[in-house]
């Protein structure tokens, strides 16, 4: 037996598997780091103050109330326009057209759209709405974000919609009913948990985006619920805050990145929460 | 009663298919626009735009190479940092991992990658970039800077901000879609073959080796280009940590600028209409790249399943 071969093998094997297993650590390290960074400098940030003070001027104290208020508010208005239509675009790529080829290059362009560099949609929302309108606002905000909402939900109501078993369809159709009262009224609502996932994902990724609001909605100091002007946002103000020379400023900015950190990770778990949920039921 | 349902259902295919199409619309849409705004940055400088070094918004003068040269050899270092990495984790989550941790060390992983770009920046910037400059960078100075020629890459005093730390921060931020995409990617290997190989006595690495890296190979690559893409485009973390210097420098440890970077920097700040206009060009090089990176990706990863299903 030549047992140095043996002994080869399973050293190899041991390495590789070792190496294997520092990667995970160094993932997981690297999570853990980031996460005791944003709370060891942010947590002293978050007081009374921090939700109802508007940003300051330097050197003076104050909170984040209005570019809170306003990444709410962009947030809500993209999930509400982007929803709709990647629900129903979702819809005909899995009710109407499976493999068509139209169904085909929208799900490619679809798969592009969702990686696509967010940075390039806020330059296009640029050309097509701040510089008609002659000056950034609100709208042009939520229109940057609403467009990285679509392609989340279209690729999580595809799935989702055709993970509903065939037979209740078939039910429903041998009842009479026809196809828009079949997909509205029953394979919607089989299919409704696993959407709400999607959409919850989409604000979580768009949520936390600075880029496409930096040339869209820019920013605002001021309280503001002018949709159609410049409005404040939480990212853009802890790129400016975080890149400031005072010290004030950097420590609101370490305050809001542990605020958007902790929503944008509940929504994550929330979300898969309910995908298992919804997984277990069937 | 009859005709009013089926108007029902050819209206609400028809609204059905409008979205569809709007998507494809919309990417034609985002390109024209781009187009049309670098026009004027086209006919000012011609095609040289692409090989011009020069960037001086006093005298009017933009090239686009050092923007470009940033965003590939910043994605560039990236892969390389991040494949190996990726690649044990997905070995660990298929592997190693006892069934019941499997789930929630996946989950933490998947994690990673929903932290926005900007917490990832002011991470690199206020903790990362630091301890970059006292340790590693003096350390890659010290020893690989020695050696000839290969030493440039290494040269110059530790700045701390530069193309190496946005390399490494895009390194961490790829990580989990290369992983998630590559553990998928394993899974479908038959249990049967990987059961085979383990019944003729294969260790685990073996099995790795012969049997799931070959079967799987074109979902893994599909799974690197799939990072590649979305470390072209990065944004914010690479516009905290790179240092903004439009300038082609060997060494990795200098400050450089990328396409991303230069748009978020400068863009609100370009005045004239040749400014925003070679701005405009930028974004629309970036956007091509993306697609072209993207397009592959997406390609290799269908080939992928189709093949699942045979």
């Amino acid at each position: 037996m030549d047992t140095m071969l043996y002994r080869r093998r399973h050293a190899t094997n041991y390495l590789i598997l070792s190496m294997s297993f520092a990667a995970t650590a160094a993932g997981l390290l690297v999570l853990f780091l980031i996460m005791w960074s944003l709370l060891k400098n942010g947590i002293s940030a978050l007081g009374f103050d921090f939700f109802t003070q508007n940003t300051p001027p330097p050197g003076r104290s104050g909170g984040l109330m209005n570019a809170i208020y306003g990444s709410l508010v962009m947030t809500a208005v993209a999930t509400a326009v982007g929803t709709p239509v990647g629900i129903l675009c979702g819809t005909f790529l899995a009710e109407f057209s499976r493999s068509s080829r139209l169904a085909m290059t929208v799900r490619f362009i679809n798969d592009i759209l969702l990686s696509a560099p967010s940075i390039v949609i806020g330059l296009f929302v640029y050309e097509v709405m701040v510089v008609p309108m002659g000056h950034f606002s609100g709208w042009a905000g939520s229109m940057a974000l609403a467009i990285l909402v679509v392609p989340v939900v279209v690729r999580t109501s595809e799935n989702m919609l055709s993970l509903v078993p065939a037979s209740l369809r078939e039910a429903a159709f041998a009842l009479g009913a026809p196809q828009w009262k079949v997909v509205i009224l029953v394979v919607y609502r089989a299919a409704l948990q696993g959407m709400l996932t999607g959409v919850l994902l989409a604000v979580a990724r768009i949520a936390g985006e600075t880029a496409p609001l930096l040339f869209t909605a820019l920013n605002n100091q001021f309280w503001s619920t002018d949709m159609n002007n410049a409005m404040g946002n939480l990212p853009v103000v802890i790129f400016q805050f975080a890149l400031s020379p005072y010290a004030d400023w950097q420590r609101l900015a370490w305050g809001g990145a542990l605020l958007i950190t902790l929503a944008i990770l509940s929504l994550n778990i929330i979300a898969r929460f309910l995908a298992n949920w919804s997984s277990f039921e069937k | 009663m009859m005709r009013r349902q089926r108007l029902g259902d050819t209206l609400f295919r028809a609204i059905t298919r409008g979205f569809a199409f709007g998507v494809l619309l919309l990417l034609g849409a985002i390109i024209a626009s781009l187009a049309a705004g670098s026009i004027p940055a086209f006919r000012a400088f011609g095609l040289g735009f692409l090989f011009s070094t020069a960037w001086n918004p006093v005298k009017d003068t933009f090239g686009a190479l050092p923007a470009i040269y940033g965003t590939l050899v910043t994605s560039f270092i990236a892969m390389m940092l991040a494949v190996p990495l990726a690649f044990g984790i997905a070995i660990f989550l298929t592997e190693l991992c006892p069934p019941l941790l499997r789930r929630p060390i996946g989950t933490l992983i998947e994690l990673l990658a929903a932290i926005p770009s900007i917490i990832y920046g002011i991470w690199g910037l206020f903790v990362l970039a630091p301890v970059l400059q006292s340790t590693l960078q003096p350390m890659l100075i010290g020893s690989l800077g020695e050696i000839p020629l290969f030493g440039a890459l290494f040269a110059g005093p530790p700045f701390g901000l530069g193309i190496l730390t946005a390399s490494i921060i895009l390194a961490v931020m790829v990580l989990p879609f290369i992983a998630s995409v590559s553990r998928d990617v394993f899974l479908t290997v038959p249990p049967l073959l990987r059961e085979s190989a383990y019944g003729m006595g294969a260790t685990t690495s073996e099995v790795i080796r012969n049997i799931i890296i070959p079967h799987s190979r074109i979902g893994i690559v599909g799974g690197v280009m799939l990072g590649l893409g979305r470390a072209l485009g990065e944004t914010m973390a690479v516009t905290f940590v790179i240092g903004n210097a439009h300038h082609i420098q060997a060494s990795l440890l200098a400050p450089g600028t990328t396409i991303s970077a230069t748009l978020a920097n400068e863009f609100t700040e370009a005045v004239d209409q040749i400014y925003t206009s070679s701005l405009v060009a930028l974004g629309l090089i970036l956007f091509v790249i993306t697609l072209i990176v993207l397009a592959l990706a997406n390609y290799m990863l269908w080939r992928m399943g189709s093949q699942e299903g045979a």
